[in-house]
C-alpha cells in the first residue's frame, strides 16, 4: 500500500461518509428556512394540497414537565423526499408523534396534507404511513399475514388488503420469503416488511423513522434506493429521519436539520453537498520529507486548493494528524483529484488513501451557523 | 386478484429489474375506517385465541383445553341418557364453575397471546399510527377475549342442553336452565376476560403474564374456599359469613351470583344461600370489577405511544 508510488495508477476510493460517534456540542444557532422548493408531486390526481406543502408547522412547541422537545419549530416541507436530521433527542420522534395526531402540541400549529393535526388526526393517519425506528414485527407470523392485517387496520377491505400486500411486498423486494414466519428474517428483510406495512394502504406521505438502522452498507444502500423509489416511482412523499447526514444527502431532495427542538437549517440537498464535500488524503513519510503530510499541505496550498486542518472541530479522530482534508466543494472534482495526485507524485510520497467524505454533522452545524447558507 | 408475475415466473428470471418494471399501482378503492378496523381486529384476535390463522403449534393448547372442557359435558350427557335420570347430574352454571381451573389455564394461555405480544414486539405503534384509536384497540381486544371465553364455556353448556333434550328431560326446565347458563357464561366471560386482559397488559413478557393470570384467577378462589370451609360454632352466622367471604374472589363471586339469581345451587361449603343484601353486594362488586378492569386496561394504553 505505502509503496504505491508516483506514476503508478492510483486507486481512488469514494466511500460512504464516515460514521463517527454522535456529534457533540451542537450549535443551537438558527439557520435560515428556505421557501418551499419546486418539486411537485407526480402520480397523484385530485389532491388539492398535493403540490403545495405536505407538512407545515408554525411555531410548533412541545414541552414536557422537564424537557422542551420542540421549540418554536416553523418548517414547510414540500412533496419529494425530505430528510430530517438531528442527533438523538433532537425532537425527531416527537415531531412525528405530533404529525400523526397522537400527541398534542403545547403551542403552535401543524398540518399534514392540509389537515390540522389537532382535529383531523384520524383522517391524517388514514393517508399517512409510518415506519417506526424499532423492531415491531411479531416473529411467529408471516410477512404476508402481517401486512394483510395491517392493511385491514388501515381500512382496506379484505380482498384489496391481500392484493395490495402482494404488490407492496414485491415492490420492497420480498418474494418467496414472505410466506415464512418473520422470526427468521434478516434485519434487511425486516426493514423491508416494516416499509411495506407503511406503504400498503397507498398513503400520500410516509414517515420513516431511521429506516437504515442496523443495516450493513449494502442493505443501507438498497434501503436508500428503495426510499428514493417510493417517491420517484410510487409518487408518495417521504419524510425520512436519520442522525447521519451523509446518507440523507444521497436520497433526499431537501434536508431539514433540527437540534434541541429548534430548526437549524432547511435547504435543498444540493446546498448541503456543496458545503460538505471534502477529500481526505493520507500520505506516507519518506526520508526526503520526514513529515509527508506537512510537505503535501504546503504543496497543495501553493496549488491553490483550500485545505481544512483535520481535527480542529475539537473531535480529532485517531490518526487525524496524518489526514489532510481538501475542499472539493467549489472546484470540479476531477481537477482536485489530479492536483493531489500530481503533488504527491512530485514529492515522491506514497498516497495511502484518498477518499471523498462528508463532515460530521457537528461540523456542518457549526459551519451552517457560521457562514451564510441559503 | 390480478395475476402475479412474481409467483409464476421461474426463479432465475426474477431479477430485481424485472420485478420492479411492473410498476406501482395506487389504491383507489374504499377505505372503510375505524369501525371496520375495529371489527377486523376483533375477528383476528378471536381467531387467534383458538390458534386459527396462526402456526399449527399455537393451535394445540387451545384445542386441547377446549376438548378437556367439552368432553366431561358429553360424559355427563351420556350418563344422563344411560341412567334415564330426571335431571342432569350437574347444573349448567355449576358445570362451568366446576371446570374453572381449565378455564383459568385457557385464559392464562390466551390473554397474554392476545395482549402481551403486541406490547412485547412493539406492534402497538403500528396500530396507533392508523385510523383506529387506542379505545378501539382496547375495545376490540377486550371483546375478542370475552367472546373467546364465552365460546369456551358456552359450547359445553350447549352440549349439556342438547344432551338433556336427547335424554328427553323436561323441555321447559332445561331451556330455562340453558338460557340462565348462557347468561352466566356471558357474565363469567366478561369478568374473567377483563381481569386476565388487564393482567396481561401489565407485562410484555408472556411467561409472567401466564403465571400472573393463573395466580390471580386461582389463588384467591382457593383461599376463599378454604376460609369458607372453616366451620364456626354458630351455624347461622357461619353461613352469613360464608356469603360475605364469597365476594373475595372472582370464582366465588360468580358462584354466588348464579346461586342467587340464575337458579343454581352454590358450591359454598355449607350450601348457604345469599341474603338479599349479599346478592346486591355481589352484583355491585361484579360491575365494579368488570368495569374497573376495562377502565384500567384503557388507562394502560393511554400512555403507550409510538
Amino acid at each position: 500500500m505505502a509503496g504505491s508510488r508516483g506514476r503508478s495508477r492510483l486507486w481512488i476510493t469514494s466511500v460512504s461518509p464516515l460514521r463517527t460517534a454522535a456529534p457533540t456540542g451542537l450549535s443551537t444557532l438558527r439557520g435560515t428556512a428556505k421557501p418551499p422548493h419546486r418539486l411537485t408531486r407526480t402520480g397523484q390526481c385530485g389532491t388539492s394540497v398535493g403540490d403545495v406543502t405536505v407538512i407545515a408547522t408554525e411555531s410548533l412547541s412541545k414541552r414536557y414537565p422537564r424537557v422542551t422537545a420542540l421549540d418554536q419549530l416553523t418548517v414547510g416541507i414540500t412533496p419529494g423526499v425530505t430528510g430530517l436530521v438531528g442527533a438523538n433527542g433532537a425532537g425527531k420522534s416527537t415531531l412525528i408523534k405530533i404529525l400523526l395526531g397522537l400527541s398534542p402540541a403545547t403551542e403552535g400549529t401543524a398540518s399534514v396534507l392540509g389537515m390540522d393535526v389537532s382535529t383531523q388526526g384520524g383522517a391524517i393517519r388514514e393517508s399517512v404511513g409510518y415506519m417506526p425506528e424499532h423492531d415491531c414485527l411479531p416473529p411467529d407470523v408471516s410477512a404476508t399475514e402481517f401486512v394483510v392485517h395491517m392493511a385491514r387496520m388501515s381500512g382496506l377491505p379484505a380482498t384489496a388488503a391481500r392484493e395490495r400486500t402482494a404488490d407492496t411486498l414485491r415492490h420492497v423486494g420480498l418474494y418467496e420469503e414472505r410466506y415464512r414466519p418473520m422470526g427468521g428474517y434478516s434485519t434487511g428483510m425486516k426493514q423491508r416488511v416494516k416499509l411495506a406495512q407503511a406503504l400498503v394502504h397507498d398513503p400520500r406521505l410516509v414517515l420513516l423513522d431511521e429506516p437504515t438502522n442496523g443495516l450493513d452498507p449494502v442493505g443501507r444502500d438498497e434501503m436508500l434506493g428503495l426510499i428514493r423509489r417510493v417517491y420517484t416511482d410510487f409518487g408518495i412523499s417521504v419524510l425520512v429521519t436519520s442522525h447521519l447526514l451523509g446518507e440523507l444527502e444521497r436520497t433526499s431532495d431537501h434536508v431539514v436539520v433540527i437540534d434541541g427542538g429548534k430548526l437549524l437549517r432547511s435547504s435543498s440537498t444540493a446546498d448541503f453537498t456543496q458545503q460538505t464535500a471534502v477529500l481526505a488524503v493520507e500520505v506516507t513519510d519518506t526520508e526526503a520529507h520526514p513529515d509527508g503530510t506537512k510537505a503535501l499541505r504546503t504543496a497543495l496550498d501553493r496549488a491553490g486548493l483550500s485545505l481544512r486542518a483535520a481535527g480542529t472541530d475539537g473531535t480529532p479522530a485517531p490518526g487525524a494528524g496524518h489526514l489532510l482534508t481538501v475542499d472539493i466543494a467549489d472546484a470540479d472534482d476531477g481537477a482536485v483529484y489530479d492536483t493531489v495526485r500530481d503533488a504527491a507524485a512530485e514529492l515522491g510520497l506514497g498516497l495511502v488513501r484518498m477518499e471523498q467524505r462528508r463532515h460530521q454533522i457537528s461540523e456542518v452545524f457549526t459551519e451552517g451557523s457560521g457562514s451564510d447558507v441559503a | 386478484m390480478s395475476p402475479d408475475p412474481a409467483a409464476t415466473a421461474p426463479a432465475a428470471q426474477r431479477g430485481q429489474g424485472v420485478i420492479h418494471n411492473i410498476g406501482y399501482r395506487g389504491y383507489e378503492g374504499p377505505r372503510l375506517g375505524r369501525s371496520y378496523a375495529r371489527r377486523a381486529l376483533f375477528t383476528q384476535s378471536l381467531r387467534g385465541a383458538y390458534g386459527l390463522g396462526r402456526s399449527a403449534k399455537s393451535k394445540v393448547l387451545p384445542m386441547l383445553l377446549f376438548a378437556v372442557v367439552a368432553l366431561p359435558a358429553a360424559i355427563v350427557v351420556a350418563v344422563a341418557v344411560a341412567t334415564k335420570a330426571d335431571d342432569l347430574p350437574v347444573g349448567y352454571a355449576e358445570y362451568v364453575l366446576m371446570l374453572q381451573p381449565v378455564i383459568g389455564i385457557y385464559l392464562a394461555a390466551v390473554a397474554p397471546q392476545a395482549i402481551s405480544l403486541d406490547l412485547r414486539f412493539k406492534t402497538t405503534p403500528l396500530y396507533f399510527s392508523r385510523p383506529i384509536e387506542r379505545s378501539d384497540y382496547v375495545a376490540a381486544k377486550h371483546a375478542a377475549l370475552s367472546a373467546a371465553v364465552f365460546l369456551f364455556t358456552a359450547v359445553p353448556v350447549l352440549i349439556l342442553y342438547v344432551g338433556s333434550l336427547l335424554a328427553k328431560l323436561d323441555f321447559g326446565d332445561q331451556t330455562t336452565g340453558f338460557l340462565q347458563g348462557l347468561v352466566f357464561c356471558a357474565l363469567f366471560a366478561l369478568l374473567h376476560a377483563g381481569i386476565a386482559g388487564y393482567i396481561a397488559a401489565l407485562t410484555p413478557r408472556r411467561g409472567f403474564g401466564i403465571a400472573a393470570v393463573i395466580v390471580v384467577l386461582t389463588v384467591p378462589f382457593f383461599l376463599i374456599s378454604a376460609l369458607q370451609g372453616i366451620p364456626l360454632s354458630d351455624g347461622d352466622s357461619s353461613s352469613t359469613l360464608v356469603g360475605w367471604l364469597g365476594l373475595g374472589s372472582p370464582g366465588t363471586l360468580m358462584d354466588g351470583i348464579q346461586s342467587k339469581f340464575l337458579g343454581g345451587t352454590s358450591g359454598f361449603p355449607t350450601g348457604a344461600t345469599l341474603t338479599n343484601a349479599q346478592g346486591i353486594s355481589y352484583l355491585v362488586v361484579f360491575v365494579l370489577l368488570a368495569a374497573g378492569a376495562y377502565a384500567l386496561l384503557l388507562r394502560r394504553y393511554r400512555k403507550a405511544g409510538l
